[in-house]
């Protein structure tokens, strides 16, 4: 491991048009959030990639862990009736 | 969960092209695997631009300086996504810098090569983008999902390094006869060390087969190379120029090209550090790394300044 202080992770999020939202697009180091931002713009909007940035930094991520995959998203899947198939309408209800 | 089973759930989704992220179990040799693979993909990236950098100041025109400049400044950026990705799989990236120097990391041994004309600018754009492009589309699908996102955004901005190399080439062939004898010389030069890029015959290549397995790599290097030599070679007869290989054939059975034996001691020599730059390239990205230290220094403690007097103003 470097003994060297490197400069902080940040995450970059990229709105690549009006009325889209942002997208995580990758990261870069960077000493603070300013410069993140500019060091952004020139490595991930070379070619016309966004209208808008953020950044973040890594470490303010709080990020679900792949083990507790089933206990959080497998509930969701017997759920059928959460979806708009579930309920058999007759034929004569239009536009529902 | 036994570590057997593990690697079975593991094998199971990569088999069924379900991509694999970082905090998800994954064998010890696949980590080791793509964190050597993927920094001596991000460090080539970032010596490769020395090579081109050499006629930044010396191109013919504006128009192919800001290219030039443009497409190194592509390649930096390649070299970032790459290190990002690295370090997805629990690597400080100086770390991986700090091999490099040592050298117990490796590079692509084509930037060990120098870049003597303004042609050799064209050659490097046209033959070693093209051959790096032909092993970088199939990485597009690699199954480690950092690394092939990486990819996705690498191979949509190759497209144009290649072809402004090509468009160098092509303005060099059609030109006086000096430049196509630049042009010509350039490709002799160029030619072999490209075809060089793909690595060992299959017969002869270490990691492959479990690199397959685990789709890191989709395709063996010599069906790359192939690939890569029938566009090529088809190209360089558009240039009206020659390919240097006397036992260059067209089967016609096949319908491809078949070219004459590599010289693989050359490759071996320049991996191992004896070719005509390793010295140089090494010693100058070191240089530019050891005296960019202040500047880095620098600009984190002027970030914590300014992070402490704006503490103290909301203190006030
Ligand atoms: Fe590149
Ligand atoms: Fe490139």
């Amino acid at each position: 491991m470097s003994k060297k202080k490197n400069w902080p992770l940040w995450e970059v999020f990229i709105r690549s048009k009006a009325g889209l939202s942002h997208r995580h697009a990758g990261s870069l180091h960077a000493a603070d959030a300013e410069m993140a931002l500019e060091m952004a713009r020139d490595v991930y909007t070379r070619r016309n990639e966004g209208v808008s940035i953020w950044v973040m930094e890594s470490n303010n991520i709080m990020a679900s862990d792949p083990e507790d995959k089933e206990s959080l998203f497998e509930p969701a899947s017997d759920k059928i009736y959460r979806h708009p198939t579930f309920y058999d309408l007759p034929d004569e209800v239009k536009h529902m | 969960m036994a570590e057997k089973d593990l690697e079975k759930i593991f094998q199971d989704k990569v088999d069924a092209e379900i991509k694999i992220e970082p905090k998800d179990w994954m064998p010890d040799d696949y980590r080791k695997t793509l964190v050597r693979q993927i920094s001596q993909h991000a460090h080539s990236e970032i010596v490769g631009m020395l090579p081109e950098a050499n006629w930044i100041t010396r191109a013919p025109s504006l128009k192919r300086k800001v290219a030039l400049l443009a497409k190194i400044q592509d390649e930096a950026g390649h070299g970032l996504y790459l290190y990002s990705a690295t370090e997805t799989l629990g690597v400080e990236r100086d770390d991986t810098i700090e091999d490099l120097h040592a050298g117990k990391a490796k590079y692509s041994s084509i930037f060990n090569y120098p870049t003597l004309t303004w042609a050799d600018i064209g050659a490097v754009g046209w033959l070693v983008d093209g051959a790096a492009i032909m092993n970088q589309v199939p990485l597009c699908r690699c199954s480690f999902g950092p690394y092939s996102r990486a990819m996705v955004r690498v191979c949509k901005e190759e497209s144009f390094h290649q072809r402004q190399g090509f468009s160098i080439m092509l303005a060099m062939a059609n030109g006086t006869a000096e430049q196509k004898r630049m042009a010509q010389d350039a490709i002799d030069r160029w030619w072999w060390p490209s075809l060089m890029m793909f690595g060992p015959n299959d017969a002869d290549s270490a990691h492959s087969a479990q690199s397959m397995k685990w789709k890191i790599k989709r395709f063996s290097n010599d069906e790359l190379r192939q690939r890569f030599l029938d566009m090529t070679v088809a190209q360089c007869h558009l240039l009206g120029c020659e390919v240097p290989d006397p036992d260059l054939k067209f089967n016609e059975e096949t319908g491809h090209w078949e070219m004459g034996p590599i010289d693989w001691d050359e490759f071996w020599n320049v991996v191992k550090g004896r070719g005509k730059c390793n010295r140089q390239r090494l010693r100058d990205r070191k240089g530019a790394y050891d005296e960019g230290e202040w500047v880095r220094e620098a600009a984190m403690a002027y970030a914590d300044k300014k992070q402490l007097r704006k503490k103290a103003s909301q203190a006030a």
